[in-house]
């Protein structure tokens, strides 16, 4: 083979440009062809292993019944269940773990206190607790959110604790002797301060918010996703069963990739080069 | 016509007060408004601890600090502190940090710009109004943190170490620029610093303090005359100066290891 007789530059070989946006193209595309290979190869696994339907079943007939549980409303119904359970527990247990976390970074009495069990909690699977809740709330969509919420509680607040006492004491020295207000320290220091750590902090709660909801819901409900998927496994609907686990993985990226997108914008200054 | 700055047997300790830390003891004395004044001494010597107690950061053990007459009993925009590290915030551009004074008074955006501008001119940062504090180097960084305080106009400016980090060269020609705006703008100046040619060069007046707690061992004139150019640095005035200061400063105590 000749060596290099053509001056054709190396570097452009395998990729077509530079630019941001044909790259991000390159991107999709490739995750496009992944998702393909992906159906691809477990539909030869299939066709090659002859597995019957109920044990693994071709991607034609997964297909298929999104296609006949779309069209009878039975997919919507119970995906916006889970739905709202995963945005409820996740807003429910942000919120209480934000405000007693800022209390905590705050006050070392408070957090003398308390701090023992949180610590003592953190290391409890809290879904345990799941079966007591179903015999205390017999309401099973708040029984849902608030296990949801519990799920993703400690993460969320142990974040917020450490992203707070992070704020360095010197811009709260600059801030003080700009007579700022103890209200515009929070919005404009302690909150943007905190900011990296707590969207870190909700992506983990959005993720542990889907796996609290599908808990709540395999203890105790009789809607939802998680509802779903017992059902058809009870039914040995395995086609059933991969249509309510692919929506519940593509709710679980979706949130994620909003929080992300959100996190990319507010975080813009970090790329400033 | 009264002091503009008057301190009176100030006394700051720190932590249990049955067993207190003292950092500064039994400080006193008096500024002329327009007087440029810089603090040498050890490190330690509670030079920080007395620019927060004039700050109104910190509050005296005992003894009282007033500004034209007034006691001082918090911040005030009538004086300003400039700290040794920038601390601008990293999410803020250097025209959102410069403003940011302008914007917690409560100014219009179009406003706070406009000001901030006007500062950002005097510091030379033209050009630099969009970047991020990590886009700067160290002395544009500083220039960005003196432009933040000088915005709410104070009368009185407060410097801890400003340049303390930087090199040599860039806090030579940082310290002339000083000395020009503090011309311009009729500003009373308190400059604390660890390198005494600096103090010399710059000061109306330095202060000595002592090793902890610290005591004001020295006030010394500086007679040299103004507008003090790089030439002076040669003078044997000035090198009899900062011989004088030197002698007035502890060395630091090295503890011999016992055998
Ligand atoms: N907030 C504080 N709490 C306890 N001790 C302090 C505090 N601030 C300063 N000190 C102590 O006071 C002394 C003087 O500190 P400082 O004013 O920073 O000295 P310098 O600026 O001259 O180096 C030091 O021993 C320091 O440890
Ligand atoms: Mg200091």
């Amino acid at each position: 083979m000749p060596t290099s007789t053509s001056p054709r530059p190396p570097a452009t070989r395998f990729t077509f440009s530079h630019n941001p946006r044909s790259l991000r193209l390159i991107r999709i595309l490739l995750g496009v062809v992944s998702v393909l290979l992906f159906i691809f190869l477990w539909d030869a696994l299939v066709r090659w292993q002859d597995y019957p339907a109920f044990i693994l079943p071709p991607p034609k007939a997964v297909w298929g019944k999104l296609l006949i549980t779309l069209a009878d409303g039975t997919l919507w119904r119970h995906a916006s269940i889970t739905l709202a359970e995963i945005l409820g527990g996740l807003l429910l247990g942000v919120t209480v773990a934000t405000l007693l976390g800022y209390l905590l970074a705050k006050s070392p009495l408070l957090d003398q206190l308390l701090s023992p069990y949180i610590v003592a909690l953190q290391a409890f699977p809290v879904v345990a607790l799941a079966p007591l809740l179903v015999i205390w709330i017999q309401q099973p969509l708040a029984r849902t959110i608030l296990i949801a919420a519990l799920v993703l509680f400690f993460p969320v607040l142990v974040n917020t604790i450490v992203g707070l006492r992070s704020v360095e004491p010197e811009l709260v020295a600059v801030m003080r002797s700009l007579q700022a207000t103890r209200w515009q320290i929070f919005i404009k220091l302690e909150i943007p301060f905190a900011l990296p750590v707590f969207l870190g902090a909700l992506k983990i709660g959005a993720t542990l918010a889907v796996i609290g909801a599908v808990i709540g819901e395999f203890v105790g409900s009789n809607r939802g996703l998680g509802f779903l998927i017992n059902l058809a496994q009870g039914l040995l609907d395995t086609p059933l069963l991969f249509v309510a686990l692919f929506t519940l993985a593509l709710i679980a990226l979706g949130l994620y990739g909003l929080i992300s997108l959100l996190e990319y914008r507010l975080l813009a200054w970090k790329r400033a080069a | 016509m009264p002091p503009l700055l008057s301190l009176d047997h100030v006394f700051k300790s720190f932590g249990d007060p049955a067993d207190p830390l003292h950092a500064l003891k039994d400080i006193s004395f008096q500024m002329r408004r327009g007087e440029f004044l810089c603090v040498v001494g050890p490190s330690g010597s509670g030079k920080s601890t007395l620019l927060r107690l004039i700050a109104g950061l910190l509050q005296p053990t005992s003894g009282v600090i007033a500004l034209d007459g007034d006691p001082i009993s918090g911040p005030s925009p009538r004086v300003g502190i400039v700290f040794q590290t920038s601390n601008l915030m990293p999410w803020r551009t250097v025209l959102d940090n410069i403003a940011l004074p302008l914007e917690l008074r409560g100014e219009s955006k179009a406003r706070r710009h406009q000001i901030a501008r006007e500062y950002i001119a005097l510091v030379a940062l033209d050009g630099f109004e969009g970047h991020y504090p990590h886009q700067l180097s160290g002395g544009m960084q500083q220039r960005a943190a003196i432009a933040r305080t000088l915005v709410q106009n104070p009368e009185l400016l407060l410097l801890d170490e400003p340049f303390g980090a930087l090199d040599a060269l860039t806090r030579e020609y940082l310290d002339q620029e000083l000395l020009r705006i503090w011309r311009l703008k009729e500003m009373t100046v308190i400059m604390v610093t660890h390198a005494i040619n600096e103090a010399v060069w710059l000061a109306d007046r330095v202060l000595a303090l002592s090793q902890r707690p610290g005591v004001l061992k020295a006030d010394i004139p500086i007679t040299l005359p103004r507008p003090r150019t790089e030439a002076m640095l040669t003078h044997p005035d000035y090198l009899t100066l900062v011989k004088t200061v030197r002698n007035h400063i502890d060395r630091p105590v090295i503890q011999k290891p016992t055998p």
